[in-house]
């Protein structure tokens, strides 16, 4: 399968801390650094990982929301990372995000044809009969009623807001979209409601996904590949079924285990498969040196704390950081 | 005798829209060492039976309607705001969602804790210290000795909810109640403080109410489930039973909708519609609007919560035992 987008050794950094002389927390904070991944047409592509290891921020760049400190993209072949905006244009359109929060999202003073018809104005439609049909028939396929139209987000419920959300990302029709933790805000009822829809969107409108999320059932459920994060790099990433049946990083065999039980009679079992990690992420700003999962990982050796463990191959499609891997 | 006691508790909240009822004829008893899971989504009135519980809801907005909650004997919610606070911390504790906000930032964890100590307790200052290290180390704090003197925002949200832990069982209460304990932490987080509370009610014996609306973190830690719709109790039964043999639609329907790690699904089932509003609630059954069960004798009252197997209730005129 070709690529549609494809990163290599993207990072972005954030400074933090200017102009505080006695801090000792200032400098560089690694949000995202040395990722190289690559989503095929049509697949979608599940990203897990701790709060604040960098998933948002590595969606926002494949997209070109936010600029890279380093490493290149391309989308279709096509190297976009330093492209004038206006160059830009076209790429931009086949790239959209549905974000989180359907609350924060959401401009409260627009009504909701105007919300989905935006995007469209942006990219030089007019605001006419044609376009007006086209938000219509977003409606339509997002499940919502047609008197949707006229009314404003504050009067629909969060699943109701994630429609409208998703309906605007999809009226430009793009090919890649970033899912960042869509379903997270939703009540569980609902949830089920959205992964349908966008499972079924993907089939209808042929949609590429990177859907991040920090549930690890509902990411095996939507994805054909799954991304493990961790403190701003991928440790692993392989086919769903190979990375939950046979984690090969000690940090995706400790977020497998720690996934709440399914039924109360596997408690025993899955307490005893996760008794080995402790403590907590360490901060971002002072990641630990070597393989920055050292703190935490009951398999750690000495090579772990100096060197940090490279992207091997050990099975065809199956890519993993770690010393134990390498080394075997 | 339980320790617990909640008899048709009813706590309504003056809004600008009128009075709504948050929750509606609850009822339920805990024993001692026992583990009650409470789950229900959004607005089911999971923290206001908690905050009830423990007299925390001011009045107004929050009158309790009807229903008495009785503790070791004692019924609370006639107690005097003196009495109900010696009751809150060594008789029963809570925890809270959000870690941040319930530590105060402008004092030490050691302060706060030994603030607690000294309000029930009658200690020595060193006895205080030595017990607070104590309640640290055994929450799994690393040299808790070091961190008495740390600020709040020193911590991680994990350390942080676990020095909450520690705080709420530092006068060693007979019922602890943790509302939605580990939502905001990171999963390998929320394992080790759901196996801590498991440790500690093994260690201690207290009865612990946990409130989620995660079905795992139930199936995680609970021995007996309240299952809560729009403010009701629609089900309640032993662990195994719920899992095993759900009665009542809504909770099938929760069981359902959720994908598993250990079972692939080709689609999810879910359930049409959405949550009903508080002030414009449906006639009878609060559950049919979204119920593929309903026929039209479930809108003409509301299902009261009957045994239908042994312990396992339901509020559903259709459930029948199995
Ligand atoms: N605009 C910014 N300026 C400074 N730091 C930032 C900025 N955006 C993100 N960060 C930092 O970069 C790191 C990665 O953040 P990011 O939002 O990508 O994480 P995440 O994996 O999406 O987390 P979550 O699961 O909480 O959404 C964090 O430490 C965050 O504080
Ligand atoms: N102070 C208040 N004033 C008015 N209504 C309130 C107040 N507190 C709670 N309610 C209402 O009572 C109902 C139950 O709320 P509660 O907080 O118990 O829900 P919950 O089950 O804990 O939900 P969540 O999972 O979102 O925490 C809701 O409809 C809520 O809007
Ligand atoms: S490289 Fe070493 S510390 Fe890192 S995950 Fe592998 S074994 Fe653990
Ligand atoms: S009473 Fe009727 S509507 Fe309510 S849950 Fe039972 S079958 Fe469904
Ligand atoms: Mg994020
Ligand atoms: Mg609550």
């Amino acid at each position: 399968m070709s690529a549609l987008i494809e990163a290599t050794a993207l990072e972005k950094h954030f400074a933090f801390g200017e102009g505080r002389l006695l801090s000792r927390r200032s400098g560089r904070l690694r949000a995202v650094d040395g990722v190289s991944l690559r989503i095929a047409h049509g697949e979608t592509l599940g990203l897990v990982g701790e709060s604040g290891c960098g998933k948002s921020t590595l969606g926002r760049l494949l997209i070109r929301l936010i600029e890279p400190t380093a490493g290149a993209i391309f989308f279709e072949g096509e190297e976009i990372t330093r492209r004038p905006t206006k160059a830009l244009r076209e790429k931009r359109r086949a790239m959209q995000i549905i974000f989180q929060d359907p609350y924060g999202a959401l401009n409260p003073r627009m009504r909701v044809e105007d919300i989905i018809m935006e995007p469209l104005l942006i990219h030089g439609a007019k605001s006419d009969g044609p376009t007006r049909q086209k938000v219509s028939e977003m409606l339509n396929l997002v499940g919502l009623p047609r008197h949707a139209r006229d009314r404003f987000p504050h009067e629909f419920s969060g699943g109701q807001r994630q429609r409208i959300g998703i309906a605007r990302a999809l009226v430009l029709r793009p090919k890649l979209v970033v899912c960042d933790e869509p379903v997270s805000a939703l009540d569980v009822s609902v949830q089920a409601q959205i992964v349908n829809l966008l499972q079924d969107l993907q089939g209808e409108l042929r949609l590429t996904y990177l859907f991040i999320a920090h549930d690890l059932s509902v990411v095996k459920h939507i994805s054909n590949r799954v991304a493990v994060m961790y403190l701003g790099k991928i440790v692993e990433v392989a086919e769903k079924r190979e990375l939950y049946a046979k984690p090969l990083h000690p940090y995706t065999q400790a977020l497998i285990a720690a996934v709440p039980v399914a039924h109360p009679g596997n408690r025993a079992s899955a307490r005893a498969a996760r008794a080995r990690v402790s403590g907590d992420v360490p901060s971002a700003l002072h990641p630990p040196a070597g393989c920055r999962f050292h703190t935490r990982c009951p398999y750690v050796m000495t090579i772990c704390r100096a060197e940090e463990p490279k992207i091997t191959e050990p099975r065809a499609g199956h890519e993993v950081a770690c010393h134990l891997v390498g080394s075997s | 005798m339980s320790l617990l006691e909640v008899a048709g508790l009813t706590t309504a909240f003056k809004t600008r829209r009128g009075e709504i009822t948050a929750i509606e004829d609850v009822s339920f008893t805990l024993a001692e060492r026992q583990i009650l899971g409470i789950v229900g989504e959004s607005g089911s009135g999971k923290s206001v039976t908690a905050l009830t519980i423990m007299g925390l809801l001011p009045n107004p907005p929050a009158r309790i309607a009807s229903g008495e909650v009785r503790f070791d004997g004692t019924v609370l919610t006639r107690l005097s705001d003196a009495r109900m606070q010696k009751i809150r911390g060594s008789g029963i504790a809570m925890v809270f969602q959000e870690p941040m906000t319930s530590l105060n930032p402008v004092f030490t964890i050691g302060e706060q804790l030994m603030e607690t100590l000294r309000a029930h307790e009658r200690l020595s200052p060193k006895a205080q210290r030595e017990r607070a290290i104590e309640m640290l180390t055994r929450v799994g704090i690393p040299s808790a000795a070091l961190r008495l003197g740390d600020y709040p925002h020193q911590l991680s949200g994990g350390q942080r909810q676990r020095v909450m832990i520690a705080i709420a069982l530092a006068c060693r209460p007979r019922l602890l109640i943790a509302d939605e304990p580990t939502t905001a932490l990171d999963v390998t987080v929320q394992a080790q403080i759901l196996d801590l509370l498991l440790d500690l009610r093994d260690e201690f014996g207290m009865a612990i109410i946990i409130i989620t609306h995660n079905m795992g973190v139930i199936a995680q830690t609970a021995d007996r489930v309240l299952v809560m719709y729009a403010g009701r109790i629609v089900e309640e039964a032993r662990i195994g039973a719920l899992f095993d043999r759900p009665l009542h639609p809504y909770t099938r329907g929760l069981l359902e909708c959720v994908p598993s790690l250990e079972q692939d699904k080709a689609r999810l089932a879910a359930i049409p519609g959405t949550l009903p509003d508080p002030a414009s609630r449906p006639r009878g059954c609060r559950y049919a609007p979204r119920c593929a069960l309903r026929i039209e004798a479930c809108t003409a009252a509301i299902p009261a919560l009957l045994g239908i197997q042994g312990e396992h209730a339901a509020a559903c005129i259709r459930a029948t035992p199995s």
